[in-house]
This record gives structure tokens, sequence and C-alpha cells, in this order.
């Protein structure tokens, strides 16, 4: 794409599956998957980079949706809450948030169990203070972050 | 809010974005991990006609080792640096100071050269590179320039960067025996940008500092080296009198903006904590 150009066609993955859309260019990523996928799951909240609710996967590594282009996505492999509910990578995370009653609303829950299953896939057995480092960048206007925490704690116990 | 209507390129190669700044000038923005463009660009505050993404540019360097220095590129984002076994072992100060900026989902898409070009003055990797006396390489159409990072910065978000460069790498010396660093901030919470804070190099040599450098963040209107302090310390060994004399000399030179929530004094307050902590730090490892 060596010319400027306003809509473009990418090619994609997205939870394992092929994606060819042409997209307007100035289309954000985690717009791209709510609007044009159908996957909701992304929440979409300050559009700034603070809130974290739009926290996706792209080439394996948690980003935020709403600070990339889907025309960057191309040639990516991006995966939602959708794809990793689906293969079973998050459950003992969404267990531990069910038996916490770590969420309210639920709006920043999908960012948090992605969030969360990104550390504990790194670090298996975080420290609370690494889980709240690992989740400092994430929102909750609800439940309060003690029993976001306690559950990532629990998780990790379970072995996630 | 969504960004304005605007236009996008992914030139693949260096030339291409050199083209295309020269096509568009002051309508082209480069665009690299996008943690502050993109952030801009939705709430209205940037509104670039035409978008120049560089991530796809293969001619921007990775990490390279060099005698005597680390060369890093552009592109390097936040936790390949931390990651990188070269920077861990060459540059440690730089890996350290990783976790303190922003959030993980942030640290895999923001980079080195976004950071550098940026110039936020509460940026930790700025100061870093301050402290650790790198030099930026500008890269034009017209030709390559190497600039200090003490001459890099002009003022707030203003830097030595002309509209047709590409700021292409930072070159980094390494560590050499006897160095030490450190670095803290003083946050409200974490991830945030700093209220202010500190990135100390040095060299002690028998006990004694052979050469240090202090760059606060958070402080002024760019990062800025405490000289003073640092000519202070040269020659003598690190002792609680002499850290002491080191944290009355920064809290003298520092003029931090009047903002209405941090007032100038409690910037000062803090600067002198850090120095304090840090330095008491370094002792400790030295000793
Ligand atoms: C919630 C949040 C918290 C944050 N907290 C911190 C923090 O604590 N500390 C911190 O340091 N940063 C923080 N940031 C900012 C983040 O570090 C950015 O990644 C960084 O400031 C810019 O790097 P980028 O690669 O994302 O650049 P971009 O956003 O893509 O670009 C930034 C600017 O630099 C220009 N530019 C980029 N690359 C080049 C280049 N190679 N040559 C010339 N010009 C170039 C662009 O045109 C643009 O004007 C935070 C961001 C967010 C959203
Ligand atoms: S919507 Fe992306 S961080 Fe808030
Ligand atoms: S549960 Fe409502 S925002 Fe977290």
């Amino acid at each position: 794409m060596t010319r400027a150009v306003k809509s473009v066609a990418i090619a994609l993955k997205v939870n394992g599956e092929n994606v060819n859309e042409t997209v307007p260019v100035r289309r954000n990523l985690v717009d791209f998957l709510r609007a044009d996928l159908g996957l909701t799951g992304s929440h979409v909240g300050c559009e700034h980079g603070v809130c974290g609710a739009c926290t996706i996967l792209v080439d394996g590594v948690i980003v935020r949706g709403c600070l990339m282009l889907a025309a960057q996505a191309d040639g990516c492999e991006v995966e939602t809450v959708e794809g990793a509910d689906a293969t079973g990578r998050i459950a003992k995370l969404q267990a531990a948030f069910h038996q916490r009653n770590a969420l309210q609303c639920g709006f920043c829950t999908p960012a948090m169990l992605l969030t969360a299953a990104a550390l504990l896939e790194a670090n298996p057995a975080p420290t609370r203070e690494e889980i709240r480092d690992q989740l400092s960048g994430n929102f909750c206007r609800c439940t309060g972050y003690q029993a976001i925490i306690d559950a990532v704690a629990d998780a990790a116990e379970a072995g996630e | 809010m969504k960004a304005p209507d605007f236009a996008y390129m992914r030139p693949d190669s260096l030339d291409g974005v050199f083209a295309a700044l020269a096509q568009y000038g002051d309508d082209a923005r480069i665009l690299a991990g996008g943690q502050t463009l993109m952030a801009l660009q939705n709430m209205r505050l940037a509104a670039a006609d035409v978008l120049v993404d560089i991530n796809r540019v293969p001619d921007l360097p990775d990490i390279v080792e060099e005698p005597g220095h680390l060369l890093i590129g552009a592109l390097v984002r936040y936790a390949a640096l931390a990651e990188s076994p070269l920077v861990q072992q060459h540059v440690p100060l730089l890996a350290d100071a990783v976790p303190f900026v922003a959030h993980a989902a942030i640290r895999n898409r923001g980079t080195v050269g976004g950071s550098l070009a940026l110039g936020d003055p509460a940026a930790e990797i700025p100061a870093c590179m301050l402290a650790l006396g790198a030099e930026v390489i500008l890269s034009s159409a017209a030709g390559t320039r190497t600039i200090p990072m003490r001459e890099f910065y002009l003022g707030l978000y203003e830097t030595a960067l002309r509209p047709d460069e590409v700021l292409t790498a930072v070159r980094v010396p390494k560590r050499r025996p006897g160095q030490f660093h450190a670095i803290d901030e003083i946050v409200r919470r974490r991830g945030d940008f700093a209220l202010a804070g500190l990135a100390v190099s040095g060299v002690a040599e028998k006990g004694a500092v052979e050469a240090i450098s202090l760059a606060l963040f958070g402080v002024a209107d760019r990062p800025v080296l405490a000289t003073d302090a640092a000519d202070l310390l040269i020659g003598k060994a690190l002792d609680p009198a002499q850290i002491e004399t080191a944290k009355d000399a920064v809290i003298a030179s520092l003029d931090p903006p009047d903002d209405p929530i941090t007032p100038p004094a409690y910037r000062r307050h803090i600067g002198g904590v850090l120095v304090q902590r840090l330095l008491g730090q370094i002792r400790e490892k030295l000793a």
C-alpha cells in the first residue's frame, strides 16, 4: 500500500477463521470486529487507550483494539473473547470470576479475562502485586478490584 | 470519539516513507505504535490527513550489537526491549524502565522510536536515553544525521526532528565495568505518566563515583539532567551526607511547571525524594 488510500482490502484470521473484507481505513480494529463481524464481546469505552475494555489479541499478544486500525491487522491472527471462550483457554478464569462474583455489569470482563490469561500464561503463579500490575490498565466501574484479583489468584491456583 | 477522516498508506521502504513525507508535508503523520497518535486522532486532538504507517518498513534495524554500542531500531516495541537478552546484558537500565511504561497491552505496541519522537516530558525511555548518553539517528531523503540526546529536545513536545525526517534508530553505549543504574518514579496509579521520575546511570571506581548522570522526568517541559548534583558527586563516595547534598542540589535546580493539581513545590520535593531513594539503593549495591 505505497499510495494513500481511503479504503483497503484486508485478509486476516479471526478466532481461527479466515476473514476477507474491505474496510474504510479509519475503522478501528475493535469497531471492525464488533460492527463488521458481529463479535460484540470486545467492548468500546474510552476510545483512547485508557480503559482497556477493547483488549484483544493480535498475533498472540494483548493490545488495545481502539488504538489499532483494522487496516493494520491485514495478515494478522486476531483472537477475541469469543475465540478464547470457544477453545476453553480461559475456562478456569471464567469459573473463578463466576465463583468470586468478580463481575457485575460485565462491561470490563472480556478484557479482564484476556488480560489475566496473558499473565497466567507467562507467569503461572503470580503474586497479588503482579496481578494488580497486569490489570492496572483495565478499568472496572462496578465490581471493585479486590474480587477480580481474588478470581485471578484462584484461577492461578487452579492452574489456568 | 472516532478519528476524523484520513487517508492511510503503508510504504514498504524507508525511501517510500521519505517520498510520502515530501509529498504530503505537514498533512502527514508517521504512525508507529499508535499508542499516542491513534488516541489523539480518536479524541480529535490530532487530525492528520495522511497516516504514514511505518510498521512494515523492512529497512529499520532491530536490536543490533555494535562495538561499544547497541543500535536499537525505531520500531522495537517496549515489550521486545525488556525481553531482549542484548538489552538486559548491555543496557539493563532500559529493561528495568519498561515495566514503568503504561500497561502490558500498550507495551506490546508502543515503540522506542515513537516514545523518543513524541518526547513526552514525563516519559521514561527518553529520560533513560538521556542518562545513558545515547544518540538518535535521524534520516531523510537528504541524508542521515546523528544527534546526542541532550540536544534532541528543544521544548515541550518539540524535538530536533525536521518534518521530512524519520527517527530510524537510537545508539546506546554499552555498560562499562563498574557501571550502576537505577530508575523509579512517583505515580498516582500504576502505569500512569510520572508526576516525577528519575533515571540514574554512572560508573564507580574503588568506591568513588567516576561518572554519573541523573535524568529527571515529569518535572519540566522535557527530560532534564541534574548536572549540578552530578558535579557534586563526582570523585566522592556515595555516603549519606553526599547523597543529602545531591538531593538539595536537585531540589534547588528544579523549576517545575505550575499546575493546579501538582504544585511546583510538591514536584521538587518528590524529585528530591527520588534522588535520595535511588542513590541510597546504588550505595547499598556498591557496598
Ligand atoms: C493509557 C496510556 C498510558 C500511557 N502511559 C505511558 C507512560 O507511563 N510512559 C510513557 O512513556 N508513555 C506512556 N504512554 C504512551 C506510549 O508510551 C506511546 O507508545 C508512546 O508515547 C508513543 O509511541 P508509539 O510508537 O505508540 O508512537 P505513535 O503514537 O505512533 O506516534 C507518536 C508520535 O511520534 C511520531 N513518530 C513515531 N515514530 C516516529 C519515528 N520513527 N520517526 C519520527 N516520528 C515518529 C508520530 O508521528 C507521532 O507524532 C501511554 C499511552 C496510553 C494510551
Ligand atoms: S476503548 Fe480502548 S482502551 Fe478504552
Ligand atoms: S463489572 Fe461493570 S465495569 Fe467491571
